[in-house]
């Protein structure tokens, strides 16, 4: 009946050219590309301040809770839900810390490892009604936050609760200390930098290996080499302004690991495909043998963990747990995954966006304070870029 | 006698695509029109045009209705002049009561103040016109699709309409539903309302129309008189495809072998109305290399047996015994079922079968994953190459294994539905109308697939409102009534007349 088939099955391996090539994978570099320019575009108008040392490190530590819970807040949109009370959770748990280790005296390893699992716990109370009684999860994680935030008023009297033992405010004001013992110079965080890109180009260069040997369709082989080459550049700078000043952050490693580890769970595991899938149709999915309540009831836990370890950052950061403490924060994450490209529908977006969504609104956050605009307008210039990238991300899809 | 409707020269692109190349029809005032051709034939443009959805100006061609050129620029325009279009997927408010359907957009109001007693006694006066014996308020989403289809139809009533544009109107009807839906249009052609009737049954088709335009890519093939004389069914298929079918279901030689599935009492109640039984102890067996069919009415309790033996995916309280090679097998869950060997391609794959937003591999491998991947993590290699082998093997139509599957056609989403379901290898295939909304030539080609199934020592239970098909395709076939399997008829002495016969003699016990 058809004859063409035999050649068309026979897998295409075109040559394709740069140009093809980068209008098919747009969304994925667009991204990364906007996030440039507005960088490139403080850079400029801050004369230089965005990218000293002394303000990236702050702008790593600034972004570390957001970024932190926007994987997790990823996954649970991917599933096609929502949590709105992850700020709430922050407040709680920060409280939860401050008072165990300032109030009854718990050494800060006990209370880092009983705050991840009371964080987990209470993504699991949640959770629990989402996936199993089907309440929709706007309406539980609204009252979860409601819970949470009247609950860490009530834990800390109203009152702030600090300072913290010096060993628990490393984890956020601390850094990886340079073992080769240079002055004014980390040699630690170039060495760092040179051997996390050594890691990626040997990954790259083994599974673009692998995609050759298999006839996949591939990237154009200069655009592999400068795909990877600006991140080589741009990592090994990164780590150079770094050790010029105080060395990598230790929030910075956490983050670092976390993130990668979430890109591989998402990309490449089976529980990553399925939590896809889950959003895309869960009625097929389950029909497909996936276990659906159990998978949204995990992705809940899941949130509620890495809300956990940003309460305790944030905690550790401000040295203090306050009442007022994560507020607002739901909406920081929720906004970077949108940025990111994920759908409110469920089943797309993905971790790489998610981060370059925070450190879009990071790195606007940052700016817009050094040039001195206040917080009214910032909310506002906010408030437009997260419609614009969204709109214009819609716009593309329908294209 | 004269045409209500000329459409001539009608001609309308979209890029990259003629969907319409110089289409002619005529309708005559007072009859019935029937416009068939496969999917993609152009029947759905062609409507849209008529209906003012494409306005005039893009596309060329003119239309004359009622002696008079017309340029519609919206729907609102041709359903002022009494054409009324009702969609194969109705456009009924569920949770709204069946007069707010009928008078939606055109409430009976002053001042936008609805006089709710004139709404409810037109309305009652337009159910007795249709048949339809509900009361005004009872909501749509508990009516049955049958009695929403004669909602639409009151609506259109209510729009004084001379011109009745009918897409697929029995699809999702049985027996029953679509007589009485047929009957109501040969009323409506004694009161001198006209209707265009697009239908994929051609028996149908035989029945009430007059006269028969087949469209096949686009244009125009013929129009057929059925009142000179009468027009076979292979006759309108010539048509359709261009060629003679011979044989609608590919030849097979069966090698049946032992019984390999039973299914001993099953029983399943109503999810919601935990007091009626919807299976009663069914029970039947499959033999290596068979294919056994289901037949019976829409809403017989088949696709209700198929999803609660399935994972229990249907129902309360549900027994009985399920023995896969002698041995009982647990199906509590989709994935004890499946990992026991049992698959079930749904009835309705955008809904239950695919995840439209992704891309032919992420579907074909989602029920086994475990097939490509290693300690939870996937090999894409692998995957890729599995898919590729399904999209070949299968005759998968796209350009890679990575278009979403959203941007298939029906037939070729089926065969990606049916790809992840061999490729969880199972022993007993349950297929729910495997061919459902498919065109005639992709039909073949899922009926070969199956053939090929069966022929590689599985056991296919097929389940089909088209008793042809079953007729077929089937080495035996079960007859189930009322969750009940009434008959059992094997292939050499089965017939419709027997099929129905047991049904009706079922029914009045």
């Amino acid at each position: 009946m058809d004859t063409r088939t035999a050649d068309e099955l026979s897998l295409s391996h075109q040559k394709t050219s740069w140009m093809e090539f980068i209008k098919a994978h747009f969304r994925d570099y667009g991204m990364l590309l906007s996030l440039l320019v507005i960088m490139l575009f403080f850079q400029v108008v801050t004369n230089g301040t965005l990218l000293r040392p002394l303000n990236l490190t702050n702008l790593v530590l600034q972004n570390s809770y957001i970024v932190i819970m926007a994987l997790g807040m990823l996954l649970v949109i991917v599933a096609g839900h929502i949590d709105l009370s992850v700020g709430s959770i922050v407040g709680f748990v920060g409280g939860l810390a401050a008072m165990m280790m300032v109030r009854w005296g718990f050494d800060p390893v006990t209370t880092t490892i009983a705050c991840l699992i009371i964080g987990g716990l209470i993504g699991a109370a949640q959770g629990y009604w989402v996936a199993y009684f089907k309440v929709p999860s706007f309406i539980v994680t609204l009252a979860g936050m409601l819970v949470f935030k009247g609950l860490t008023l009530a834990l800390l009297g109203g009152m702030s609760v600090g300072p913290f033992p010096v060993a628990f405010q490393r984890l956020s004001s601390g850094f990886i200390p340079d073992v080769f013992g240079g002055e004014g110079f980390n040699y630690t965080a170039l060495f760092l930098g040179i051997a996390s890109v050594a890691a990626i180009i040997y990954f790259s260069l083994r599974s673009r290996a692998n995609q050759l040997k298999h006839a996949v369709e591939t990237a154009p082989f200069g655009l592999f080499l400068f795909k990877n080459g600006l991140l080589a550049v741009l990592v090994i700078a990164f780590c150079y302004l770094m050790a010029t000043y105080r060395g990598l952050p230790n929030v910075l490693v956490i983050m670092a690991v976390l993130i990668a580890l979430y890109a591989f769970v998402t990309n490449r595991t089976t529980i990553g495909r399925r939590v896809y899938a889950l959003g895309g149709n869960e009625k097929a999915a389950k029909l497909s043998g996936i276990k659906t309540e159990r998978l949204t009831f995990l992705t809940f836990v899941n949130m509620g963990v890495l809300a956990g370890l940003a309460g305790l950052i944030f905690a550790a950061r401000l040295n203090t747990a306050t009442p007022k403490a994560g507020l607002g924060f739901e909406l920081d994450v929720i906004a970077a995954v949108f940025i990111g490209g994920a759908s409110a529908t469920g089943g797309v977006g993905k971790v790489t966006g998610a981060v370059i969504g925070a450190f879009v609104m990071g790195v606007m956050n940052n700016g817009m304070s050094i040039l001195g605009i206040g917080i009214d307008y910032q909310q506002v210039i906010k408030g437009l870029v997260l419609l614009a990238a969204v709109s214009l991300d819609v716009y593309n899809r329908k294209k | 006698m004269n045409a209500i409707l000329e459409m001539q020269g009608i001609t309308k692109t979209f890029p990259g695509v003629k969907a319409l190349d110089d289409v002619n029809i005529t309708v005559r005032a007072g009859e019935i029109h029937a416009l068939v051709g496969e999917n993609g034939a152009g029947k759905s443009t062609l409507m849209k045009v008529l209906s003012g959805v494409y306005p005039h100006g893009s596309y060329s061609g003119s239309i004359f209705y009622e002696g008079e050129e017309r340029r519609f620029k919206g729907i609102a325009d041709s359903e002022s002049l009494g054409i009324i279009i009702i969609h194969q997927e109705l456009a009924l408010v569920p949770l709204l009561s069946i007069a707010e359907n009928i008078f939606l957009g055109n409430e009976q109001a002053k001042y936008g103040v609805i006089d709710w007693s004139l709404a409810f006694s037109r309305t009652k006066e337009l159910l007795k016109v249709v048949g339809l014996n509900e009361s005004p308020e009872t909501l749509v989403t508990n009516l049955g699709v049958g009695k929403q289809q004669l909602v639409e139809i009151a609506k259109a009533l209510s729009k004084k309409v001379k011109l009745l544009i009918l897409d697929e109107p029995t699809a999702s009807l049985n027996e029953k539903d679509s007589d009485a839906l047929l009957n109501l249009l040969l009323q409506f052609k004694a009161q001198g309302i006209s209707s265009i009737l697009i239908s994929h049954k051609l028996n149908e088709i035989s029945k009430v129309a007059d006269s028969i335009t087949v469209l096949r890519d686009g244009g125009t093939v013929e129009t057929l008189n059925c009142r000179a004389q009468t027009i076979s069914e292979d006759r309108i298929i010539r048509g359709m495809v261009g060629r003679t079918m011979e044989d609608r279901y590919p030849k097979r030689d069966p090698n049946i072998g032992e019984t390999i599935f039973q299914v001993e009492n099953w029983s399943a109640y109503h999810p919601i109305h935990s007091h009626v039984q919807v299976v009663k102890d069914v029970n039947l067996n499959i033999r290596r290399g068979e294919i056994v069919g289901i037949a019976g009415l829409m809403g017989a309790g088949r696709t209700e047996f198929a999803m609660s033996l399935f994972g229990r995916s249907y129902g309360r309280n549900i027994s009985g015994r399920v023995m896969l090679h002698g041995q009982e097998i647990d199906v509590s869950t989709v994935e004890k079922a499946v990992s026991s060997g049992i698959a079930y391609a749904t009835e309705d794959r955008k809904t239950y079968g695919l995840v439209l937003a992704e891309d032919i591999r992420k579907n074909v491998t989602l029920a086994n994953l475990e097939g490509v991947s290693k300690n939870f993590v996937i090999d894409d290699i692998r995957e890729l190459a599995v898919a590729n082998d399904y999209r070949a093997k299968m005759r998968i139509r796209s350009p890679s294994v990575f278009q979403e599957t959203v941007n298939l056609s029906g037939g070729n989403q089926q065969k990606v539905v049916l790809s992840k379901w061999l490729f969880s290898d199972p022993e007993i295939l349950i297929l729910d109308e495997p061919t459902r909304g498919i065109d005639v030539g992709a039909k073949y080609e899922i009926y070969t697939i199956i053939n090929r199934l069966a022929d590689a020592g599985k056991g296919v239970l097929m389940i089909s409102s088209e008793m042809p098909e079953l007729l077929g395709m089937c080495d035996r076939i079960y007859v189930m009534n009322e969750g009940s399997l009434i008959a059992e008829l094997d292939i050499a002495e089965a017939s419709q007349e027997k099929i129905m016969h047991a049904i009706v003699k079922s029914g009045r016990r």
